[in-house]
């Protein structure tokens, strides 16, 4: 691979910044709906990465149509819908959680449900 | 009945005694003669497996397999059946004790301390006819978990600090150490099969030998070799008749067992003194013998005392298999059975001065040999054949355990043996010396134990434990004498293994 | 025919089950088809080990379709063996749920229970059975989604059961979507996902940036889903807080299924010579398995929920599996499969009897431990049998696991891991010996009473433990399925 070839591959670029976004919001936030946003966004990452894999520039759709052509392949896009089945479920789920937490709670704040927990265990405030 | 059958009856006859005792707790006196059945059933048995034995026949029944070529398996050989003697008899002396201890003193949970007590027999008993160091391993640790409960049968936390104590030490030594040691010998030997001439001879090579040896010697924390030893006097909370079942009869004497059937049937002694590997055992042995005497001049309580003198005492059977002679073995294992019987009349002493009078200490225990002569003078009895005064039994041991170390050209070992003497003089003459020839004070120091109707009406009349308190005693101090006589047919009992 | 279709079964009867239950509506009805369902699965995972075992390997194309075009459902003793493990638990676990999810769970959920319950047990089922690399993706998914549902039920009795289930959500789509990457940079190179064909083709390939890029995803994609030290933080929670039968379930089973799937690419696909090539047995494993039993186990020792303490204990566990595979030997991997299925039965077990202990009392704080033993002799019994299991001591299951991971170790010339082996063993000796001596040694709580759990909770925790005691003393069946496991993964295609 030379210098060159780096601009080529862009699309990786943005899957790999994307992927990196996405982790570090969910890492970074203290909500619990971004930290979802973000775990999306890191799943659409690996979505790209499996997306431009199969494409092939000037490829078509692959249709048997007797004629010689160029295929994308399309075994990873059937692949991606699955994943993007389970994404889905996934975020859902997430949320869900979140609005029972919420409701439970009455926060989404990651810090003020650890000090609402410290507080039912301990009977008192957390200290320093 | 077949050698086999005998065999598995020996493990069978103290587990379903314990069954027994669990069925008749509503009915002390039922549940009392259950324990007195079961120990003399099963004493009976082990003595019928006896003449077969002395005349080389060596019966062996295999349990299950555990783990393919692993089997769970009994057979007997020499050092076993001398073991075995030695449990099943000091458990039909103990129970009788331990019926007059456990009611003169009026302890609870007495259904518990009975059953625990048939199942650390039967554990012994396993350890005594493993056929395999798999087997004697899993009887080891049945015998320390089931000790445990005896250890904190008072439920107090003194108790429960010494039980705990007591469970962490030989557990984590025997699982930490001699586990690694066992599986390691697995790996390089194929086998574990206790096996005459030993089984790593050629298979395993210079300091590899010794740091497989001290994995296991330290591994056998039941034989409390300095400096896991702790154990055994944090141990001393326990009720006396336990203390006299750990240091006297199953889990010290499993322990230096142990360590004599690792020595011979693993290493095989040929093995050991060839490469030497046991020279530095035979230091360490000797400290612990000397330290251990030591410490025991510095305790006041009579059960701490006794109990650093087994720590000592028990480092002779060590020093007998770290020689790696055969006298060394002889000796070691007289020293086995020779020091049960002393030890447990010592402790059976101690235990009927608490119950007569609730003392420990032995400086309370000035002139008391006039008001209990027959306890002291079992007492007596049992000190000097510890000490090794003939003709008592425990002469021939340090006898033979001399010639050994000559054997092996170790004389400092035998000033080793003879000062140890001197301070075995040092510190269990006193306490018989105190009680004959001090006069009792006029004034009992401690208004305490005053309540305890223990200090007698008339100052010169005789005032002793329950009668079953005292016969015990005097019964294993008849012991001490007997053997010494009987030493020869020990003798020809354990010779085979000596003869290579 | 139906023999011939049974790996299918295996799959299809729980999927199926599962959105029937739903539609069943009562929970009794729910509960019963569960049972029976598993039951069959029970069956079923039976018959195919016995064919695997008499028969060689099974492969079977799902809908007729012939790899590596098509799914394979592809079985050897290796998974056949998690087959009968996760189905076995469940045929246990279920006659004990009736009680427990009564009285922990709102009656108009209990068909939603049993319908997630099945959707988990598909799945793992799934993980254990397929041929395929992204199938096993989405089999790891469902039993993941399933069981962040079935942790989240036990907000009833504590609201931390949300919190703990969306942390498991957060950590294990991060984990599962680093399987997919890595399950893509494989296709990129191979161009298959069929697991016997990826094997071949990596072998051709050599040395590749790539195929080292998608081990290092899947290492970590699947380290999170088995809670690889230090990659384990959601699991105590999630333990912690999930009703009681969903933590006998998954303790007995979930990560137990992720250690096989780890084993599945370490060894089957990328083979053992570019595992130890790669350093990661060395060098990544072994540092963290030892890691993990030290650190876990420490902090197990000072837990006020027992439930929690055998969470972290569990983490420490893993840390066996896990130095069971890094010794790279037979024997190692023998450790590690027989561990799959003795600690399953140990945690089964253990966890099944504070569940009772849960049912009387409410909690499985050490408080609410204070003389149990003599208000529920049969349970607390049972917790020391476990406990001494997984202890180690001899005669019960924990030993043979140990005895075969020390051997590995010595086979492989790491005798000082031997040695600290042995020394964690002691460290549960300390957690262990704790719970026993306050359920023993100390009266009960004033003015508590309670009594046993209902027999249908005893009967099968009894099961798991006199299991845990038959498969010690006689451990040739086991130790020879495990045996034959470990050369089959081993051994290099399956």
């Amino acid at each position: 691979m030379t210098l060159a070839d780096i601009p080529g591959l862009y699309n990786y670029w943005i899957v790999i910044l994307l992927m990196m976004t996405g982790l570090y919001i969910v890492v970074s936030r203290g909500n619990l709906v971004k930290k979802i946003v973000g775990l999306v966004i890191f799943q659409t990452a690996v979505f790209l990465l499996y997306i431009s894999m199969g494409k092939i520039i000037g490829g078509t759709a692959p249709i048997l149509t007797g004629r010689p052509e160029i295929f994308s392949n399309p075994l990873p896009h059937v692949l991606i819908l699955t994943a993007i089945v389970v994404g889905i479920s996934t975020t859902a789920l997430g949320l869900a959680l979140v609005v029972r937490i919420g409701d439970a709670y009455g926060t989404i704040e990651e810090d003020e449900i650890a000090k609402a927990d410290h507080e039912a265990e301990f009977g008192g405030p957390e200290t320093p | 009945m077949t050698e086999g059958l005998a065999l598995a009856l020996t493990l069978a006859i103290p587990f379903a005694g314990a069954v027994l005792i669990g069925v008749t707790r509503r009915r002390p006196n039922v549940r009392e003669g259950v324990t007195l059945v079961t120990a003399t059933a099963l004493f009976l048995t082990v003595l019928w497996l006896l003449d077969g034995v002395l005349a080389g026949a060596r019966p062996a029944v295999e349990l299950l397999e555990v783990i393919p070529g692993l089997p769970l398996a009994l057979e007997i050989e020499p050092l076993g059946m001398l073991f075995g003697l030695v449990a099943s008899g000091l458990w039909i002396v103990n129970s009788i004790y331990s019926i007059g201890y456990m009611r003169g003193n009026n302890e609870g949970h007495q259904t518990r301390y009975y059953i625990c007590f048939a199942i650390a027999i039967g554990a012994a008993m396993g350890i005594a006819f493993a056929a395999n160091m798999f087997t004697l391993f899993i009887f080891y640790e049945a015998l320390t978990l089931s000790t445990y409960p005896l250890v904190a049968h008072k439920e107090t936390e003194e108790a429960k600090l010494g039980a705990r104590t007591y469970l962490g030490i030989l557990l984590s030594t025997s699982i930490g150490l001699q586990l690694v040691a066992i599986i390691w010998t697995w790996q390089i030997a194929g086998t574990l099969d206790f096996t005459p001439g030993g089984i790593l001879a050629g298979k395993i090579e210079g300091i590899f030998v010794p740091i497989l040896l001290a994995l296991y010697m330290f591994g056998i924390g039941k034989a409390a070799l300095m400096p896991v030893h702790r154990w055994l006097p944090a141990a001393m909370v326990a009720p006396t008749p336990v203390s006299a079942l750990l240091h006297a009869v199953a889990v010290v004497k499993a322990g230096v067992f142990t360590v004599m059937k690792v020595a011979v049937y693993i290493f095989g002694i040929d093995f050991l003194a060839v490469t030497g590997a046991s020279e530095w055992l035979v230091w360490v042995a000797a400290a612990t013998v000397l330290l251990a005497s030591f410490v025991a001049m510095t305790k006041d309580n009579l059960k701490a005392r006794l109990a650093y003198s087994t720590v000592s005492q028990l480092s002779y059977v060590v020093l007998g298999a770290a020689v790696a002679t055969s006298m060394g073995v002889i000796g070691g294992s007289l020293q086995i059975v020779m020091h049960a019987a002393g030890k447990i009349t010592l402790f059976f002493c101690a235990g009927a001065i608490y119950t007569a009078t609730h003392k420990t200490e032995i400086s309370d225990m000035v002139g008391l040999g006039r008001v209990m002569p027959f306890t002291f003078g079992a007492f007596l009895i049992g000190a000097l054949s510890i000490i090794g005064v003939p003709p008592l039994a425990g002469s021939w041991s340090k006898w033979y355990l001399m010639l050994g170390a000559a054997d092996a050209g170790h004389m400092v070992i035998i000033g080793v043996l003879m000062v140890s003497s001197l301070l075995n003089v040092a510190y269990l003459i006193p306490v018989v010396a105190r009680g004959f020839f001090l006069p009792a004070p006029a004034i009992d120091p401690q208004p305490a134990s005053a309540g305890a109707a223990a200090v007698p009406a008339n100052p010169g009349g005789i005032h002793e434990a329950p009668l079953f308190c005292v016969l015990a005693p005097c019964l294993t101090a008849a012991g001490c004498i007997a053997l010494f006589f009987f030493a020869d047919s020990i003798y020809r009992l354990l010779a085979p293994i000596a003869m290579r | 025919m139906i023999l011939q279709h049974l790996p299918a079964l295996q799959i299809v009867v729980p999927l199926v089950a599962a959105p029937i239950c739903l539609l069943l509506r009562r929970g009794d009805l729910a509960w019963g088809l569960t049972l029976i369902v598993s039951w069959a699965a029970l069956a079923i995972a039976v018959m195919l080990l016995h064919a695997v075992i008499t028969g060689g390997v099974i492969s079977y194309e799902l809908g007729d379709w012939a790899p590596p075009w098509g799914i394979e459902y592809r079985i050897d003793a290796a998974n056949a063996f998690v087959l009968l493990i996760v189905s076995g638990i469940s045929a246990v676990v279920l006659p004990y749920a009736r009680a427990s999810v009564a009285s922990e769970i709102e009656e108009s959920k209990h068909s939603l229970f049993y319908t997630a319950y099945l959707l988990c047990l598909t799945g793992l089922l799934g993980v254990a059975i397929t041929g395929d690399a992204f199938n096993l993706f989405v089999f790891l998914e469902i039993t993941s989604l399933a069981t962040y549902v079935l942790v989240a039920m036990g907000a009833g009795r504590d609201r931390r059961a949300l919190t703990a289930a969306f942390t498991y959500l957060v950590m294990g789509t991060i984990g599962a979507t680093f399987f997919v990457i890595g399950v893509g940079l494989l296709y990129m190179v191979t161009g298959t996902l069929n697991m016997a064909d990826l094997a071949l083709r990596i072998a051709d390939l050599g040395d590749n940036r790539t195929v080292l890029v998608a081990f290092a995803f899947l290492v970590v994609g699947l380290g999170l889903k088995l809670a690889l030290f230090p990659l384990h933080l959601w699991l105590p929670n999630a333990y912690a807080y999930a009703p009681s039968v969903v933590s006998v379930f998954i303790a007995a089973t979930s990560t137990k299924v992720a250690v096989y799937a780890l084993l599945r690419f370490l060894f089957t696909i990328f083979g053992l010579e570019f595992s130890v090539e790669a350093l990661t047995l060395t060098y990544v494993f072994l540092p963290l398995a030892i890691a993990g039993m030290f650190a876990a186990s420490t902090v197990a020792i000072f837990q006020v929920d027992i439930k929690r303490m055998l969470a972290y204990s569990s983490v420490a566990q893993l840390g066996y599996m896990v130095l069971g595979v890094s010794f790279g030997n037979v024997t190692g991997l023998t450790a590690t499969i027989l561990h799959l299925f003795n600690h399953a039965l140990i945690k089964g077990g253990l966890f099944m009897a504070l569940g009772c202990v849960v049912y009387r009392c409410g909690s499985a704080s050490i408080d609410e431990m204070r003389g149990l033993g003599r208000q529920m002799p049969l349970t607390m019994a049972a917790f020391v049998i476990g406990g001494l299991s997984l202890i180690g001591i001899p005669l019960t299951v924990g030993f043979i696991s140990k005895w075969y991971l020390i051997l590995g170790a010595l086979e492989a010339g790491w005798w000082p891991v031997a040695v600290l082996i042995v020394a964690t063993s002691l460290l549960a000796v300390l957690y262990i010996g704790r719970v026993v001596e306050v359920a023993y040694l100390q009266p009960a709580p004033e003015g508590r009473v309670v009594t046993e759990a209902p027999r249908s909770m005893l009967i099968p925790m009894w099961v798991l433990i006199v299991a845990n005691i038959y498969f010690g003393i006689d451990a040739s069946l086991t130790t020879s399925v495990a045996g034959t496991a470990a050369r089959a993964l081993i051994g290099g295609t399956p």
